[in-house]
């Protein structure tokens, strides 16, 4: 079958055949870019981070408090020298333990991980040790957790001032 | 692939475009009459266009092209109702709140969101002014009198589907609006508790209006089903719709033209 058209690179037609699908895609193309831009708003609400936990005298020396677990997934620790709070987040894949004071450690329910009281892990596939978080007590004494301040101790942050509040100050070695 | 492949004459596609092409439409791309028919006729994407246009198709003062603006209304509507879809929470909560992140937060939200309200409106006016000309032009007589009943079923879905997505945005307006319209149910006959002929144990906790809000008054229930309607049903009804409507027009002769055409249409 012979082509009956000039040899011509492009015709008459062709170009605006073609220059019609490139406005096609081209707007096709930047309506699905200002979808995927839609996925991402700018303003996103979370509820507050900083946690108010109540008076250090509200927690008795060796208590291991879950009363924040439900509403923050957090966990409040008192040892006779003070106070540090430990994210309740397997560090496994993400499944919440449970203390268990008959056994005297978190044990997490999903794949058997489990910590000691100070979060460390000693058995079950948790690859690293619970994570704390920033605590601090306010100018009117509570206690404050901090939940977007995530100390972790194999980056050796559990050394820092806000991963253990002491109490009572006048017990500071 | 070699350069006498890839180079061909002038205006074909080189070899693997042209296989590529081939195996998605099941016709050589040589630009024949021929295969024009054949592309048409042998492909899902193109078998409801017309391989052949009439002369008197074309001709916008005759259809006023209606028909086929009221369905890519239908398809902006749905195009960007899926994107609100992914920002829109149907619960008293969250509904307004979501409107109003639409417009102030999310990235072209007011847009999209605009986009759809628009093309909404805009297909309920093309969809009448359709059925005007087929009116007037007597488009629905032998042998399109069914699809005149299809057209009919389809203006009252796009109908209710306006209805529907007037609640969603959960304002004083689209709540009032439903509250008449569903009241307007209630009073329907046999259906409506309030209708004259009610049928025996119709009640206003089992009659349309009950069906259409899940409760007593416009509610998280009605928002939800309204939601589901608007979003799922309708448009799934109006999609059927669509390609009954369209396929008959293939099979009643094409689209319709001037009874006498003059100069050989």
């Amino acid at each position: 079958m012979t082509d009956p058209r000039p040899p011509t690179l492009w015709t008459r037609r062709d170009v605006q055949t073609r220059s019609g699908w490139a406005l096609l895609s081209a707007s096709l193309f930047a309506g699905f870019g200002a979808f995927v831009r839609l996925l991402f708003p700018r303003v996103r609400s979370e509820p507050p981070t900083k946690v108010v936990l109540g008076r250090p005298e509200d927690f008795a020396v060796g208590e291991v408090s879950e009363r924040f677990k439900k509403s923050h997934r957090l966990i409040v620790v008192r040892e006779a020298l003070g106070f540090y709070a430990l994210r309740s987040v397997c560090t496994h894949l993400g499944c919440v333990p449970a203390w268990s004071a008959a056994q005297d450690k978190f044990k997490c329910p999903c794949h058997g991980s489990g910590f000691h009281r100070d979060g460390v892990n000693f058995e079950g596939p948790a690859p690293r040790p619970l994570e704390r978080l920033a605590l601090a007590l306010d100018a009117d004494g509570n206690l404050v957790a901090d939940t977007a301040v995530v100390l972790r101790s194999e980056r050796g942050e559990w050394a820092r001032d806000d991963a253990f509040v002491r109490y009572p100050k006048e017990g500071r070695p | 692939m070699s350069d006498a492949e890839a180079t061909g004459q002038p205006g074909e596609a080189p070899g693997l475009v042209r296989e590529v092409v081939k195996s998605a439409l099941r016709v050589e791309n040589v630009d024949t009459p021929k295969n024009r028919v054949l592309a048409v006729a042998h492909t899902v994407w193109l078998h409801l266009h017309p391989s052949k246009v009439p002369r008197h198709a074309v001709r916008f003062s005759f259809t006023w092209g209606a028909g086929g603006i009221a369905f890519y209304l239908f398809l902006i509507t749905v195009v960007t109702g899926v994107a609100l879809m992914f920002v829109y929470r149907p619960t008293p909560e969250h509904a307004w709140l979501d409107m109003k992140r639409l417009d102030f937060d999310v990235p072209f939200g007011m847009v999209n969101r605009n986009m759809h309200r628009w093309a909404a409106h805009a297909m309920v006016i093309v969809v009448w002014v359709h059925l005007l000309r087929v009116f007037l032009t007597g488009s629905y007589k032998a042998p399109r009198q069914f699809n005149w009943v299809v057209g009919v079923g389809l203006l009252t879905l796009t109908m209710l589907l306006s209805f529907t997505g007037y609640l969603l945005p959960w304002d004083q307006l689209s709540m009032w609006a439903v509250t008449v319209g569903t009241n307007m149910a209630a009073a329907a006959p046999v259906v409506g508790h309030e209708g004259p002929f009610a049928a025996p144990g119709v009640t206003a906790a089992n009659d349309a209006r009950a069906l259409l809000l899940g409760g007593p008054t416009v509610g998280g229930n009605a928002l939800l089903r309204f939601y589901i309607l608007h979003c799922v049903a309708l448009p799934l009804a109006l999609g059927l719709g669509c390609i009954l409507h369209f396929w008959r027009v293939r099979r009643d002769g094409g689209i319709s033209g001037p009874a006498a055409p003059k100069g050989g249409a």
